[in-house]
């Protein structure tokens, strides 16, 4: 072994003597190699460079510590990933439609987007809700739309993911509100809220309750779903928005770990066991460019989070060490210009997420640089995922990459740099305060900043924007979300006011009020005003008065 | 010494849109380029922004909104500053906002509307040639 590893050395540095002397004469294309993470890419991987590794405790075997190779030990042999187009706009009615639409075309799970008042805890006649009705997704005011929104689609059939932060337990209560009139157990309910509040204080920005308070809602949901939907994921841990600020693959994983370090932390302080909780913990990451890049990521996330959550929190369930992830390809790198190219783009990042080992997909459409995607740039999305799963054949085999000595490297560079940042946020006290700070949307906005530069200094080609252009007619067509939604919401608004229980719906109020200053799990009160009828925005409102709201931190100074 | 003043500019995120990469690009870049440039952070309302516009005595608003708010917000944006009697304010919008859209956003006197893909070098320049305080 030893002297086959010196002879590997000598020939190695042999070949590298041939090729830099034929440099001068056929130079490369440019000085350095580097990636999105400032990782130096070399002109050759080999052996030597994974001489230090070893492959049972480093790699493994898929479904085993620490899951370098995957969760599951057959992976897509066994099943494929669910995939799952994240959509909603509009009226419940309309979202609904394109739901139906949606499985009729061979998808395998739901993925709710709600409009922005929706996310910020605002009725649709509230003030700051105005010009945002509908627009990018569904209007929720109250338990009412929800039951039109899931209208005609068995519950206990799907998995339906909801992308909800600040008001997650309200629509979770909704969704188990809609359930029990379909009668259907709560047990059998399978899907995610996204629940992450961290990252919208540092990407997202649908924030309403300063972090204290939205850390207990968030502990209160994992309690609440440990006891209640045990096949339910109760977070999304979100790289995805991290990614799409701006930020480097390296710091997607570093950020998004860190804050799920601090929800482990808040969970075990309100005296939650971490295998009650932990295998109901779900991520959600970005597929951006660098092919390569991205399907290291995914691997060193996936060893990273074990590593966590077995060194530092001690879980002993192996499904607590598991990061089962859902993919988002990265909006950010859509063009405007020429739309057509964002089909393959968009097939290149949805092969790296696959390839990396994903639970969950969705594949954006192609005019999402343009509008909300019409049903036809969906279907070519959702297309795009078929082919990959019936077509190409990187489904037979587990972690098809695994082995190749750049792919490993890379898992093992990123490993070590996001584990270099966790390190810093751990010693501001967390990721709670390293965003306090204005740490992580600093570190993010200078990323985005200097991808910025790249493009415009033509380091960084876009084809069809820096490079490639022409002359184009302008797309025509676009979906539009009909003005009249608003209108429309707030009829039907006055209209349940008028009709449901008054009382009831005070009583619920108040006694949520009186929760929310006490101790006990906000769920319980949250699920009573829902199914009296009480709307989203009285129940957040009926919160802000308790915990008050979030002023942002400014970091652009 | 240069007595000559900094172009001041306001950059703004109207309503509930999170998504603040673009103006945070635009804001660095402005920055860079010698502007002095005061950012509202997110959920602004129209008559908060014009306020911050006075208060802050700026050249410039610079406006982001990429969910579509835009046919609404913009024009408020419009109205207040019409209300309060300023026109020598040089008003631009970006974000994702259809080409269909444009020419409405400009009759209520967004002087310009910058898409995706947009360096933030034509910005500065339009901008520069633009601004109507001297």
């Amino acid at each position: 072994m030893h002297h086959q590893r010196q002879m590997l050395e000598e020939d190695y540095r042999e070949w590298c003597r041939k090729v830099e002397a034929g440099l001068k004469r056929n130079p490369e294309r440019k000085k350095d190699f580097v990636n999105t993470s400032g990782i130096p890419v070399q002109r050759l991987y080999t052996p030597l460079d994974s001489q230090d590794a070893d492959y049972l405790s480093d790699l493994g075997f898929p479904g085993s510590y620490p899951f370098t190779r995957g969760v599951q030990p057959t992976m897509y042999r066994g099943r494929y990933w669910t995939m799952r187009q994240y959509a909603g706009f509009a009226s419940a009615e309309e979202s609904n439609r394109r739901y139906k639409f949606l499985l009729e075309q061979g998808q395998t799970g739901l993925s709710v987007a709600f409009d922005l008042p929706t996310q910020i805890g605002y009725d649709s006649d509230h003030e700051m809700a105005m010009g945002e009705v509908g627009k990018v997704g569904v209007a929720i005011d109250s338990l009412e739309d929800m039951e039109i929104l899931f209208s005609g689609i068995p519950l206990d059939k799907v998995s339906t993911s909801m992308t909800i932060n600040s008001p997650a337990a309200v629509l979770l209560a909704m969704y188990l509100a809609v359930a029990e009139k379909q009668g259907i157990p709560s047990q059998k309910l399978r899907g995610t809220i996204q629940n992450d509040i961290l990252k919208e204080y540092c990407s997202r920005g649908t924030f309403i309750f300063p972090p204290k308070p939205s850390m207990r809602i968030v502990t209160d949901i994992f309690a609440f779903c440990a006891d209640r939907t045990p096949q339910w994921n109760s977070i999304s841990i979100s790289g995805y928005h991290i990614r799409e600020a701006g930020s480097t693959a390296v710091q997607e994983v570093a950020f998004t770990l860190a804050n799920g370090i601090a929800y482990v932390d808040a969970a075990l302080q309100a005296g939650l066991d971490i295998d009650a909780f932990g295998p109901r913990l779900s991520f959600f990451f970005n597929a951006h460019l660098d092919f390569f890049e991205e399907v290291a990521k995914f691997r060193a996330a996936r060893i990273l989070w074990a590593k966590i959550m077995k060194e530092r929190f001690k879980a002993k369930d192996p499904r607590s060490l598991m990061v089962r992830f859902h993919t988002q390809t990265a909006g950010c790198t859509l063009t405007a210009r020429q739309p057509m190219n964002n089909i393959v783009r968009v097939a290149f990042q949805a092969l790296a997420a696959v390839i990396g080992g994903t639970q969950s997909l969705h594949t954006n459409s192609m005019d999402e640089a343009l509008c909300l995607p019409s049903e036809q740039a969906v279907q070519i999305a959702l297309r795009t995922q078929q082919l990959i799963a019936y077509e190409t054949g990187v489904v037979d085999t587990v972690d098809p990459l695994g082995g190749s000595y750049f792919v490993e490297t890379l898992t093992r560079e990123i490993c070590k740099k996001a584990e270099d940042y966790i390190r810093r946020i751990d010693q501001m006290g967390g990721a709670a305060a390293a965003i306090e700070q204005g740490f992580v949307q600093k570190e993010i906005q200078d990323s985005a900043y200097r991808y910025q530069k790249e493009i415009e200094k033509n380091e960084r080609i876009v084809v069809g924007l820096n490079r490639f252009q022409v002359e184009e007619e302008k797309p025509t067509n676009l979906l539009r979300v009909d003005p009249g939604v608003r209108v429309s919401q707030i009829e039907k608004l006055k209209k349940l006011k008028a009709e449901r229980d008054k009382e009831k719906v005070n009583r619920c109020l108040s006694r949520l009020k009186q929760t929310a200053e006490g101790r006990e799990n906000l769920m319980v009160p949250i699920l009573d005003a829902v199914k009296a009828y009480a709307t989203l925005g009285e129940i957040c409102d009926t919160l802000r008065e308790v915990f008050g709201e979030y002023r942002q931190v400014n970091t652009v100074r | 010494m240069n007595t000559e003043r900094k172009i001041r500019v306001l950059a703004a995120k109207p309503g509930l849109d999170g998504h603040d990469r673009g103006i945070k690009v635009v804001a660095s870049a402005l920055m860079d380029a010698g502007m002095e440039v005061i950012y509202t952070g997110l959920r602004q309302t129209p008559r908060q922004i014009v306020e911050t516009a006075l208060q802050e005595d700026v050249d410039v608003i610079a406006m982001s909104i990429l969910s579509g708010a835009h046919d609404y917000l913009f024009p408020e944006v419009m109205a207040l500053l019409k209300e309060k009697q300023v026109e020598d304010i040089l008003v631009i919008g970006g974000g994702i906002i259809p080409d269909e859209d444009i020419p409405f956003l400009k009759e209520c006197g967004i002087s310009e509307v910058f898409g995706p893909g947009t360096s933030t070098g034509e910005i500065t320049l339009y901008i520069r040639d633009h601004v109507k305080r001297r």
